[in-house]
């Protein structure tokens, strides 16, 4: 049994990260229709320069500041130069301008800063904190509550600033929101720098667990992936509780089924994947478009 | 169209010619572009006439790849049979992928054979019996039948050389008429498809199937020609570089498979020059350029400036 809450624990640990990874990917695609193949590489990035600041000498704090700006910026001028002027272009063209964006940001990283694996710092001490009979790191502790606070930032924003309701309202009917005399464009804009400083984040609560590289992000996007399929690429509330509820399904099925343990961990992100497809493509709790022909 | 009428013969002429003016390395890396152009060549019919993306067609390139290697590893089955017997097997996984896939529709089928594509290698890895784990298979490259005086470099590339010109003849028969109409039509209206009465979910599982088997067929020739197979090499940005190669080449054209597979071949070899990352921030960038100005690949662009020409001249 101790096992057991053990790995719950752990599970919400990693949940935490792919919920806030799974509401980067939702946020872009209620307010755009894209799924942004690159968002996880957009953190990994964002994570490096992180590191580089590190380096300089910089107190933790400021540089966790700092990185998530420079994200945001990089996710507004990312929309602006990159995804503009396919927005109105088929799915695949998006898709495939967001994978270029992938394989870009990727092997930069790698060409700037190696693909050596470099530690990265935790924020939190090393103790472990007992909790019962249960064991948890504190660095598990620290990057639930950094990310239970983002995304009740986020929440506050959206449902009681004017902003939020203009980007919802953006989101959810462009055109009726521009004869309202919102700028559409600019709420696209901002709805990607959120994302990516959102998914900056996530980086940086990750990067001391898995250690940094530039391929840190892959298995922890399709999870993410898998995250926002399973609560529904519609509904922010329920990508964030996908995500904790794949991390803790992937943390249990590590443990008791012993044939995939951890050598078959993304097939069970894809398993999740497909079968959310099939069975209820909408996810958990998203809505089921309907679309007129 | 009249440029076709001289450059396909031109084009079979220099490539039967090449093996006498080239290394054997150079053309070793011939031999990786006409397999490379099989395999675009089947994600194009999928992605280019019939609209279904797929992210992962890595996945069947390891499929195929593997029954090669396994056939002639195990069962020392001669390298002929593993060709047609990859394919096959891909046609029927594919055939078989393409039913969940139905109901799919792009960015989720985008979706989920990208994660496919990233499983790949740890699926591989995790059924050590037979694929050997990380280590792979190692197997050796056929000599030259008939005691025919050509290396075992040269005696491939024809072999592939053959393969490629069966496969892209079938492959123009299979699309210009009945079923290459359904599957274009179900690309670009599929409702209007299915009021003329097309069978919607077959053509669309059969694209997928048709599409996968020409993907293993050309796994299977890589594993005849490296003569080695491991899980790493088919990880997921084997399956961009497919994807890339055929947006480059040219979507819903047949020879943009040979233009996307020369340049997902030779373009890493130069860019290799100028640092380790750069061969993938070059795809990367080309990939979003050619979205912008030349969605239809170089053998869009091509068929634009002939047609420019032409129009002059007459």
């Amino acid at each position: 049994m101790e096992i057991f809450f053990q790995q719950v624990v752990s599970g919400l640990a990693t949940g935490g990260i792919y919920a806030s990874l799974a509401l980067a990917l939702v946020m872009i695609y209620q307010a755009t229709d894209v799924v942004n193949f690159a968002q996880g590489e957009m953190a990994m990035f964002s994570t490096y320069l992180a590191w580089q600041m590190l380096q300089f000498g910089w107190p933790y704090w400021m540089t966790f500041l700092v990185t998530v700006s420079v994200a945001f910026v990089l996710g507004l001028v990312i929309e602006r130069v990159v995804i503009r002027p396919v927005e109105n272009a088929p799915i695949l063209s998006i898709v495939i301008v967001t994978l270029g964006l992938l394989v870009i940001l990727n092997s930069v990283a790698g060409w700037i800063w190696t693909y050596i694996q470099k530690p990265f710092p935790s924020p939190f001490p090393a103790k472990p904190i007992h909790l019962g009979a249960v064991y948890v790191g504190s660095h598990d502790i620290g990057e639930i509550s950094v990310m239970l606070v983002m995304l009740l930032l986020l929440f506050l924003f959206f449902r009681f600033t004017p902003l939020g309701l203009a980007m919802r309202a953006a989101a959810q009917n462009p055109v009726s929101s521009r004869l309202a005399g919102i700028s559409v464009s600019r709420m696209l804009m901002l709805g990607w720098g959120l994302a990516a400083a959102f998914g900056a984040v996530a980086g940086l609560m990750v990067a001391p667990i898995v250690t940094l590289e530039p391929n840190m992000m892959g298995g922890i996007q399709l999870y993410a992936f898998a995250a926002a399929t399973l609560g529904g690429f519609t509904s922010p509330g329920g990508a964030v509780l996908g995500g904790f509820l794949v991390g803790v399904v992937e943390n249990l099925v590590g443990t008791y089924v012993k044939f995939i343990g951890t050598e078959l961990k993304l097939t069970v992100a894809l398993a999740i994947i497909i079968i959310v497809l099939l069975v209820r493509p909408s996810g958990l709790f998203g809505r089921a478009v309907v679309r007129r022909v | 169209m009249a440029a076709a009428r001289f450059a396909i013969p031109a084009a079979v002429v220099l490539a039967l010619v090449l093996p006498l003016l080239v290394s054997n390395f150079r053309l070793f890396q011939f031999t990786q572009v006409f397999i490379y152009a099989i395999a675009l060549l089947g994600l194009n019919i999928l992605t280019g006439f019939n609209g279904q993306i797929s992210l992962g067609h890595g996945a069947f390139y390891a499929v195929g790849a593997y029954t090669g290697a396994i056939m002639m590893d195990r069962w020392s089955v001669p390298y002929g049979w593993t060709i047609p017997v990859g394919g096959l097997i891909c046609l029927v996984v594919g055939f078989l992928f393409g039913i969940p896939a139905l109901r799919l529709e792009g960015l989720y089928l985008a979706l989920a054979t990208f994660a496919l594509a990233l499983a790949v290698p740890q699926i591989l890895k995790y059924f050590e019996h037979w694929t050997g784990g990380s280590q792979g298979i190692v197997l050796s490259k056929p000599p030259a039948p008939f005691g025919l005086p050509l290396s075992e470099d040269q005696w491939l590339y024809l072999v592939t050389l053959a393969v490629l010109i069966v496969m892209f003849v079938l492959a123009r028969n299979l699309l210009a008429g009945r079923i290459g109409r359904a599957l274009v039509a179900i690309r670009d209206n599929p409702l209007a498809a299915e009021a003329m009465g097309v069978n919607k979910a077959l053509y669309k599982s059969l694209a997928f199937g048709v599409s996968a088997a020409y993907t293993g067929v050309a796994g299977a020739l890589s594993a005849v020609a490296i003569a080695f197979v491991a899980p790493d090499s088919f990880n997921v940005f084997l399956s961009i570089s497919f994807l890339t190669g055929s947006v480059i080449g040219g979507l819903a054209t047949i020879s943009g498979a040979i233009w996307g597979a020369l340049f997902i071949q030779f373009v890493p070899n130069w860019a290799q020059a100028i640092s380790k990352a750069a061969p993938w921030a070059i795809f990367g960038l080309f990939l979003i350029i050619f979205m912008y100005v030349m969605p239809f690949g170089i053998a869009g662009g091509l068929r634009l400036l002939w047609n420019r020409l032409t129009r002059r001249r007459s």
